[in-house]
């Protein structure tokens, strides 16, 4: 490189340009995680007996060769021109989707998951890098020139097929953990135009879903409580959108005061010891209700009021479907559900990783019992304590102020990803940053919700804290690409 | 690039379902972490073993040094139920030499135990021999959730004094009711020494906290042992019993029921207690206890029941110093007072006979000749004499009252468990059984002479003559000199002061001096040494008399003092003075003079057994 170029700025691929360019907060930010992430392997890994750092025999050990070389990749990711990524996108996506199905063929069975390709002494999850690559190619996608999610519905064919067919691959290497991972990328089609109905629609669902498996033991009016709550979910919901989404302030108002009547009224009769059966009273009452949108149709011709009763009326049905739903899945998964929700309870079984963790975060307290002394985990209580339950050992040795610190911390890289998204001069770019976000939304919740017990066990780690090199690369391609992207902006702008 | 400023908003709910989850999860980490302390203690349960360490348990030995009772180590098959996995139980048996059905009883055993829980260490068989402990301890590694754990047993350099010693057993759930040191496996003192010493000889048990693995495995020791608690050993106890003299006595009353108490007056130390017949002690360790403790519960002879200690007897004329004694000092007779004995007391249609001596006849021939009539005209001079006590109740309550103080009716306070209190009845005792006003010192006149309803323990039998010996006073009876780093209690060091004058105390020894020289005990008479004496001879229901005898020497410094009581054994002075007397000799001389050799080989080879209409099968 000639002395006259390097004084001429900024140019692409100029490394001083990219330095001066580069956001240096995600870099930090990185550089603890990851950090953090191999002293809580060597603290979740240490032996009593035989403690050594260096040694390539342990996973602190390994996981710093890991480390060093995933500096080295990132290095090397920010050297690429930032266009080679938006020019191989879909290349790079086709390359990684044949990777992915020739590791279903060539992969060894490793507990029942064909996922590892075993390379001499080293292993690599391909589904670990089919994330960056499916988030170029969607990238790619959505800047095609004049493209509008909500134009055709093909583009949102278009849009799934990218998305599902790792899934679809992931899912036949019996990796149901990471193929659900590809599920947060709803995120980004909803940044793009997807209507928010369908992620509300989503978490509606959910909800009924939990309150009526949940609560089946007390009954409301003759109904299981968990019913009775979806029934007056419902009828909020149901007055909320005729206020806030149809915005039509009469229907909204007489859709209110006649739920507030009768309900008054059931109460009124509940207290002279006489009553209408659950079904009866939520039957007449949403029924009524309904009847009376579609009614104002007829005046109004509001698409969205049909909308509002299709979701009252949708809603019903998936909740008398939820039992069928519930008992048409495989034994272990109702009862990794029913664990989760704490309906049963199964020390040994099932539960008794989450139990071990609880116990070993719980016990931990406000400062933690200290580095290396988590006798939880040194001892092996918590399985998995390396790769996906690692949070333990922080929360055991460093307490609260240790689990929160790395909270915050994911919460400040997360929520910095989203800004660089935001002011991503390209779609490309903003796509594969929103992309880049999503991926870190779902490990981040999943994973410290499963070690805490809220979410159900999902076997994803925790990005840059679980051992292994193919979590920790791919994180890393995800995130340096990203940073190429950005530190090219101000070239972009001006071009 | 179009910018939809619209879409753009959304960046908000993504970031703001971030934002929530994350406070969510701050919050469920604060409940974890902060709010709830049971994870603490479950986290502890996990890793930290606290492994009981057994103190060593006090020695105990005789007043001349000689060792009794000490320590043998034993093992324990110890396990955690929640961290035993599925285990090869054939080999298991195999080495443990045991059946596959004996497990299984035991396991079933442990389950109903109402101690039991799976996550603390259960007993699974106890007391290993040596050989055992050494297959298993090397097979240990196989089985996960097992350890074995130390304990201390007794062993005995004596086999006798089975009732004296007592023995160690394992706690009941009563136990550890009653005492929080006691945890459940423990081992605490029963019958005995053992039991009334218990806080002194079992010491503080120490506790090692062992770091386990989520396989039940042992990883070493927490801190290397920063947090441990060392056990503190027992102390060991100096008995006051001579261990020599104790066996000689039990030697003298094989074949015999009842009981020999001696006692050195100076000091209440009690020299040998024998409760016949015994046990050996030795039959109540390790694993055969339960067999053997339940023989000797259902044994006729009833060896558990300590006689000396706990039998009610008759006193019959042992009691009668204590007489002569109330009547001087409440001045119902002088020394020169004669009372008439024509072959016994007669009292219009009451007569209590009496043997063949002078008449009429003075306080000390009295007690040389065992008179009945003189102390049955005392008692009834004094219990009759309203001019000085206004009633018969008064009188009789003011002799209840001298006698005692002289640690008859109540317990004496021995340091042993289970002490009997005999019987001196009161006043309103009789106005119950008669009524007011219907009893007069005839209607009770027995009491005089040691019978009708007056009971006492061989121990206050015995306790009466060392304070005679002591010329009036006399310290609680105790059986334990010295206790290691400590002292003994001060009610085993303070004397006692019986409501009699001291000078009245010449007079009766002397009279029990003259039963030795020529009266009812001249076989007590031994050649060189001055012994004073007094026979008892009791009628009872069970069958043919008590023979019964006490007896102090020297007799102007008094070394021991004796009492001997054989169960339808007859005449004091065919049972009691001679087994009495070489019990005296046994221990003032270290010896028996061959002249009374003869008297020796008598005692050992009789039984009276024969006579008490027990059957022993």
């Amino acid at each position: 490189m000639s002395p006259y170029s390097s004084a001429r700025a900024p140019r692409r691929g100029d490394s001083q340009g990219i330095l001066r360019h580069l956001d240096w907060l995600t870099v930090i930010l990185y550089f603890l995680l990851v950090t953090a992430g191999v002293i809580s392997i060597y603290a979740a890994s240490y032996d009593y007996d035989n403690a050594s750092i260096f040694s390539f025999d342990e996973f602190s050990g390994k996981q710093i060769t890991w480390v060093g070389l995933s500096f080295v990749l990132g290095l090397v990711l920010l050297l690429v021109d930032s266009r080679m990524y938006e020019t191989y996108a879909y290349p790079i996506y086709i390359a990684m989707m044949a990777l992915l199905v020739v590791t279903i063929f060539i992969a060894p069975d490793i507990k029942g998951s064909r996922s590892w390709l075993v390379l001499g002494s080293m292993s690599l999850q391909p589904a670990e890098f089919s994330k960056f690559a499916t988030a170029l190619a969607l990238a790619k996608l959505f800047s095609t020139y004049g493209f509008n999610l909500n134009a055709s519905p093909s583009n949102y064919v278009k849009a799934l097929f990218i998305i599902f067919l790792p899934v679809v691959l992931i899912l036949a290497q019996k990796e149901t953990g990471s193929a659900l991972v590809y599920m947060s990328l709803f995120f980004v089609l909803y940044r793009e135009g997807m209507s928010g109905l369908i992620l509300s629609a989503a978490l509606l669902a959910v909800m009924i879903f939990v309150l009526a498996v949940k609560y089946t033991e007390t009954m409301i009016l003759g109904i299981p409580a968990g019913e009775f709550s979806v029934f007056c979910l419902l009828m909020v919901l149901m007055a909320g959108m005729l206020a806030v989404y149809v915005k039509d302030g009469v229907i909204a108002r007489n859709v209110f005061l006649w739920f507030a009547g009768v309900s008054l009224a059931e109460w009124l009769l509940s207290l002279g010891g006489w009553q209408l059966q659950g079904y009866i009273f939520f039957g007449v009452s949403l029924g009524v209700a309904v009847g009376y949108c579609l009614f104002e149709m007829l005046r109004v011709k509001a698409a969205k009021l049909l909308v509002t009763a299709g979701v009252v009326v949708v809603s019903v049905g998936f909740l008398f479907s939820v039992g069928m739903v519930f008992n048409h899945m495989m034994p272990h998964q109702q009862k990794r559900i029913k664990v989760v929700l704490g309906i049963v309870d199964d020390p040994r079984g099932d539960s008794y990783n989450v139990n071990q963790s609880k116990i070993a975060i719980g016990s931990g307290g406000a400062a933690g019992k200290g580095f290396l002394k988590g006798t939880q985990t040194k001892l092996k209580y918590v399985p998995e304590q390396h790769t996906d339950f690692i949070f333990c050992t922080i929360g055991e040795e460093e307490g609260f102020v240790g689990t929160t610190a790395v909270i915050l911390l994911f919460l400040m890289l997360i929520l910095r990803v989203i800004s660089l998204a935001e002011r991503q001069p390209t779609v490309f770019g903003r796509v594969y940053a929103y992309c880049v976000a999503s991926y870190f939304i779902f490990h981040f919740c999943i994973n410290i919700g499963m070690v805490i017990g809220i979410c159900p066990v999902i076997g994803i780690p925790l990005p840059f804290f679980s051992y292994g090199g193919s979590s920790l690369w791919g994180f890393t391609f995800l995130l340096f690409i990203l940073l190429r992207l950005d530190a090219s902006r101000a070239s972009r702008l001006t071009r | 690039m179009r910018k939809d400023y619209n879409l753009e908003k959304r960046k908000y709910v993504v970031g703001g379902f971030l934002v929530v989850i994350a406070l969510i999860y701050i919050c469920r980490l604060f409940t974890l972490q902060i709010t709830e302390d049971k994870y603490k203690d479950y986290a502890d349960n996990n890793a930290f073993l606290k492994k009981t360490v057994y103190p060593s348990r006090g020695l105990i030995y005789d007043r001349n040094d000689s060792l009794v009772v000490f320590n043998q180590p034993a093992y324990d098959v110890m396990m955690i139920p929640r961290d035993v996995h599925d285990f090869d139980t054939i080999d298991f048996c195999n080495t443990l030499q045991i059946t596959p059905a004996t497990l299984r009883e035991r396991l079933a055993a442990m389950r109903k135990s109402p101690s039991y829980s799976a996550y603390t260490p259960q007993t699974l068989l106890s007391h290993l021999s040596a050989r055992d402990y050494g297959r298993l301890q090397e097979k240990l590694y196989r089985y996960p959730g097992f350890f074995i754990q130390k304990r201390i047993l007794r062993q005995y350099n004596y086999n006798c004094s089975g009732n004296l010693l007592g023995n160690i057993r394992e706690v009941s759930q009563a136990d550890i009711d009653r005492d929080p040191y006691f945890e459940p496996g423990d081992y605490c003192g029963d019958l005995g020494i053992e039991k009334s010493y218990d806080a002194c000889l079992r010491g503080v048990k120490g506790k090692e906290i062992l770091i386990r693995d989520a396989r039940g495995r042992i990883r070493g020791r927490y801190e290397d042992g920063a947090h441990d608690i060392a056990p503190v050993s027992g102390h060991d106890l100096r008995l006051s019993i001579d261990m020599g003299l104790q066996q000689y006595a039990e030697s003298l009353m094989v074949n015999k029921i009842g009981a020999v108490v001696a006692i050195e007056p100076s000091t209440g130390e009690i020299l040998c207690m024998v409760s016949s017949p015994t046990y050996d002690p030795t039959s109540l360790i390790g694993r055969e206890r339960g067999k053997n403790y339940s023989a000797l519960v259902n044994d006729p002879l009833k060896p558990l029941f300590d006689r000396a200690l706990q039998g009610a007897y008759p006193p019959g004329s042992t009691f009668k110093p204590s007489q002569g004694l109330i009547f001087l000092q409440e001045n119902i007779v002088t020394l020169g007072t004669s009372y008439p004995c024509a072959r016994g007391f007669i009292s219009g249609r009451l007569r209590v006979g009496c043997h063949g001596h002078g008449s009429p006849i003075a306080l000390k021939p009295a007690l040389q000749t065992s008179c009945n009539a003189y102390f049955c005209w005392g008692f009834k001079a004094m219990v009759d004499k309203r001019s000085k006590y206004g009633s018969s109740d008064k009188a009789f309550e003011v002799w209840k009252n001298h006698l005692v103080s002289m640690g008859y009716g109540y317990k004496l306070g021995v340091d042993l468990p289970h002490e009997g209190r005999g019987f001196i009845p009161n006043a309103k005792f009789y106005n119950k059984v008669y009524g007011e006003g219907h009893w007069s010192a005839n209607t009770i006149i027995s009491v005089s002479i040691g019978q009708g309803e007056i009971l006492a323990t061989p121990l206050q039998i015995a306790n009466l003559c060392a304070t005679i010996a002591n010329r009036g006073w006399f310290i609680t009876p105790h059986v334990v000199k010295q206790i290691t780093d400590t002292v003994i209690d001060a009610q085993y060091r303070d004397r006692r002061i019986p409501t009699i004058d001291s000078h009245w105390y010449n007079d009766i020894a002397e009279g029990m001096r003259m039963a030795v020289t020529g009266g009812t005990c001249r076989k007590a008479n031994l050649p060189g040494v001055e012994v004073a004496g007094k026979t008892g001879t009791a009628q009872n229901p069970h069958g043919r008399d008590h023979s019964a005898f006490i007896g102090f020497a020297p007799y102007n410094d008094p070394k021991i003092a004796v009492a001997v009581y054989v169960e339808n054994a007859g005449f004091g002075a065919t049972y009691g003075v001679p087994i009495g007397s070489l019990v005296i000799e046994r221990y003032l001389n270290g010896h028996i003079s061959p002249e009374r050799k003869h008297i020796e080989t008598q005692m050992l080879e009789s039984n009276t057994i024969i006579y008490s209409g027990v059957k022993k099968h």
